[in-house]
């Protein structure tokens, strides 16, 4: 061992069969289902984590809530839920496979010991065995949620066996074949614990490993940068090393702007849904009735049914109150509580307040942390709610990922929705789960690690079909290392140059790297600080700046394991930051108003844009493409859809 | 900070080759300072990235000496109040202190079953092989209700 040092690390090679990048919710629905799949075939699996499974993940802090759960509700109409939340483009094949399936995973979460809300009368009666949940809205559950990833993590670990989990590596690149570019082959990554460099040899892998936070400047600059609303730790890692093999994505430019509590971006969907909080602006007035008719000016009224609309609308029709100086908005938590207490006993008040509190214990503690700061107790006085910095994601209400083939037997599945194994990407052999599947948002945890049950058949399918398969990397191993540890060396290199460790002119911190990314998509990219809005010259010039951004990417510095660490999740924040403003500059209209406005195009264009934006990246020449592709509806139009579910957009 | 460690409470995790929040921090904030190089206090932990804590509290709650606690971000919220778990095995208390001194305590369930005993395969089939194709089928065979009517092509 004492041979290996930071300037030159231990190289591991591996040669396996399946490898599974990531531990979140997705990466778990694989590592339980693949077992049952794989058994007596020999197939060698693997899974790595870049922190530990108890904790990883977007459900590391817990959740109040299980978003996705059909119970009596059909899958096509969870289909026209998301339809109608994503503005009309979305995959519903994909959709439709993860409705289908979800309430199964939900079921075995219980059996783990997930405690799950039940109506009266049901308590201690198991969902599958017809007890009924409390629901919080048509698709969302309560329940006691603060060791939901602990639970699940637990059965995933066993499932798979400790012995094929390695926790602490974090995996950067991805590679394709020497002799087929259109197939995987390996990936490879360091431990950010010792001085190792792992190198995986594959027939097929997962990549499952979170969306893309902090790509934009946050609200809060200071200590306050931790708290994102989405964990700080989802670096876009899956999109960008997705992209670098050459898969092609999907949506890139939709993200998520969630209104959440301010500053502590606490949820709202329990204070809204179950308890019927109001939201006001500063005068006491409902600005979503009052600006209700101003939706008609771009067309946006033909996305909302009455105040049934997509998430992004009613983002709209907050900032336009306060863009024109009528805030804060508020959200009226004690006439909730007030109203809800009338019929209730001081005993039961004081359990409506418990779980009031619960629901931001169990999932955003900043919150309450922020509330005992300010002495603000919700059911007193009312809080400020806020749209944050925008977030990429593709499982909660938004949809940017990879293009996925979907399964095969559902009536009326176009050929382009479907060319292989049911989650593959474009890339032979390169899977996805979660955040990484653009274009079907709203599977929350839930459907993530529903997601990675389908995976993981789809992989052993893959493995069984191609047992002649022998992967070669089309990288040397010396390339691997040298490119895998530059930061680390030009840091050594360099450090002695100067007195003061971060100011060299041979080098960018991590840290510096980060605040350069996030200013220019900010400023340009439609950020907080523009409200949301961009054009094409400013994507232009976004452009021109993050080409330099990139170019001095190969300047980074690592003086320790942690800051190679921050290294290559900045790098893949970078190149997941350039696919969303590519994105965003070839759609030339404004799909999802409150998300993001393009200056120039503000209308919805059903008639040139009702389709998906895909893109394919090439590494070595840094080149991005772009074209539209056809969406194809599979679910009849339902009765409270609006009117734009019909138009079926552009003949492509 | 975010979280912070109490010199007077951590232990290092008695000398182990990595302590408890270490282990568990999703996003590699904790680390040990074995010699006190860094913060004068050798053999015990500290967060050395302050502005990237999520406040997730996975260190808080694991922490076997309790040393770990929350001071909330400093650009945004004011000083005195915290708010403080005790994980147990089978539920977790709250205690909210506000900065005027208002407590409230909770106590919430975090889980029905013992800690540890989670049994993913108890109890529920073996895989189909011919159904590895089949879309329809995951290996405990338990697709949701379809009424395939709703589909455009029907």
């Amino acid at each position: 061992m004492s041979e290996y040092t930071f300037a030159s690390p231990e190289v591991v090679e591996e040669e396996i069969d399946i490898l599974i990048i990531g531990g979140g919710m997705g990466a778990c629905g694989t590592a339980f289902e693949i077992p049952k799949w794989a058994e007596g075939s020999g197939l060698k699996i693997k899974l790595v984590d870049k922190a530990a499974m108890d904790r990883s993940g977007a459900v590391a802090q817990g959740l109040s809530a299980i978003n996705t759960y059909m119970g009596d509700n059909d899958p096509a109409d969870y289909v026209r839920y998301v339809r109608g939340d994503l503005m009309g483009i979305t995959r519903e094949d994909l959709v439709y496979d993860t409705g289908r399936h979800v309430d199964d995973s939900v079921h075995n979460f219980e059996d783990w010991g997930l405690p799950i809300w039940k109506q009266k009368g049901d308590e201690g009666k198991k969902l599958r065995d017809g007890g009924k949940p409390v629901r919080s809205g048509r698709w969302q559950i309560m329940i006691n949620g603060e060791s939901y990833k602990w639970i699940v993590a637990e059965a995933a670990k066993k499932a798979l066996g400790i012995e094929n989990i390695q926790e602490r590596i974090f995996i950067v690149r991805l590679m394709t074949d020497k002799n087929d570019p259109g197939r995987i082959a390996g990936a490879a990554g360091f431990s950010v614990r010792e001085n190792k460099i792992y190198i995986y040899k594959f027939k097929t892998c997962l990549l499952a490993a979170g969306g893309a936070v902090n790509i934009f400047r946050p609200r809060s600059i200071g200590e306050g940068t931790g708290r994102a609303w989405y964990p700080v730790w989802n670096a876009g890692s899956t999109y960008a090393m997705a992209a670098e093999c050459g898969a092609e994505m999907t949506l890139m430019e939709n993200r998520f702007v969630p209104a959440r509590f301010k500053d502590g971006y606490g949820p709202v969907g329990a204070w809204f849904l179950l308890f019927k909080a109001k939201a006001m602006n500063a005068f006491g007035e409902d600005y979503q009735e009052k600006n209700y008719d101003l939706l008609k000016d771009h067309g946006y009224d033909k996305y909302a049914v009455g105040f049934n609309m997509g998430t992004c609308l009613r983002n709209h029709l907050m900032m336009i109150e306060m863009k024109e100086g009528r805030g804060p908005i508020f959200l009226d938590t004690p006439s909730a509580m007030a109203k809800l207490a009338e019929s209730m006993t001081p005993k039961e008040i004081k359990h409506l307040e418990a779980e009031a509190w619960e629901d931001f214990l169990d999932m955003t503690i900043s919150q309450c942390g922020v509330w005992a700061g300010e002495n603000i107790e919700p059911d007193k006085e009312m809080s400020e709610l806020m749209p944050t910095e925008p977030y990429l994601l593709g499982s909660h209400a938004g949809c940017a990922g990879l293009w996925c083939s979907g399964p095969d037997d559902l009536p009326g599945t176009p050929d382009h929705y479907h060319w292989g194994y049911n989650r593959m990407t474009t890339v032979n052999g390169l899977f996805t789960a979660g955040d990484g599947v653009g274009a079907s948002g709203h599977k929350f945890s839930s459907g993530s690690f529903t997601e990675g049950r389908m995976v993981a058949k789809s992989m052993v399918q893959y493995c069984l079909d191609n047992p002649d398969l022998k992967p070669e990397l089309s990288r040397t191993t010396e390339q691997i290392v040298d490119e895998i540890y530059r930061p680390v060396r030009t840091f050594l290199e360099h450090k002695d140059y100067t007195t003061a460790i971060d100011i060299n002119p041979h080098y960018i911190t991590p840290k510096m790297l980060q605040f350069r990314l996030q200013k220019i998509m900010d400023e340009y990219v439609a950020g907080v600080s523009t409200w949301y809005q961009t054009n094409e010259k400013m994507l232009v010039v976004a452009e021109r700046k993050m080409k330099m951004l990139k170019e001095d990417s190969l300047k980074m510095r690592a003086k320790d394991l942690h800051e190679l660490l921050r290294a290559w999740e900045n790098y893949h924040r970078i190149i997941t930051a350039e696919a969303h403003m590519q994105h965003i500059k070839f759609r030339q209209e404004t799909r999802y108003p409150g998300y993001y406005y393009r200056a120039d195009y503000q209308a919805i264009n059903d008639d040139e844009w009702k389709c998906f934006v895909n893109s394919t990246y090439d590494r070595d020449t840094g080149e991005w493409k772009l074209k539209k592709v056809k969406w194809q509806p599979l679910i009849s139009v339902g009765e409270n859809e609006p009117e734009a579910m019909h138009h079926m957009g552009p003949d492509l | 900070m975010p979280t912070y460690v109490r010199t007077d409470k951590c232990d290092g995790c008695k000398g182990q080759d990595k302590t408890a929040c270490m282990y568990i921090c999703p996003h590699d904030l904790m680390t040990l300072d074995k010699d006190g190089s860094v913060t004068g206090h050798a053999m015990k932990a500290y967060n050395q990235e302050p502005e990237q804590c999520w406040e997730c509290y996975a260190c808080v709650k694991i922490c076997p000496q309790q040393a770990i606690e929350c001071r909330h971000y400093a650009d945004v919220v004011p000083l005195g109040a915290q708010v403080q778990p005790l994980r147990g095995t089978d539920s977790i208390m709250w205690t909210i202190k506000f900065r005027n001194g208002t407590v409230k305590r909770f106590k919430f369930p975090i889980r029905t079953t013992p800690e540890g005993s989670a049994d993913p395969f108890g109890g529920k089939p073996d895989a189909d092989m011919s159904d590895l194709g089949n879309p329809t089928k995951l290996f405990t065979d338990a697709m949701h209700h379809c009424d395939m009517g709703q589909f455009l092509a029907n």
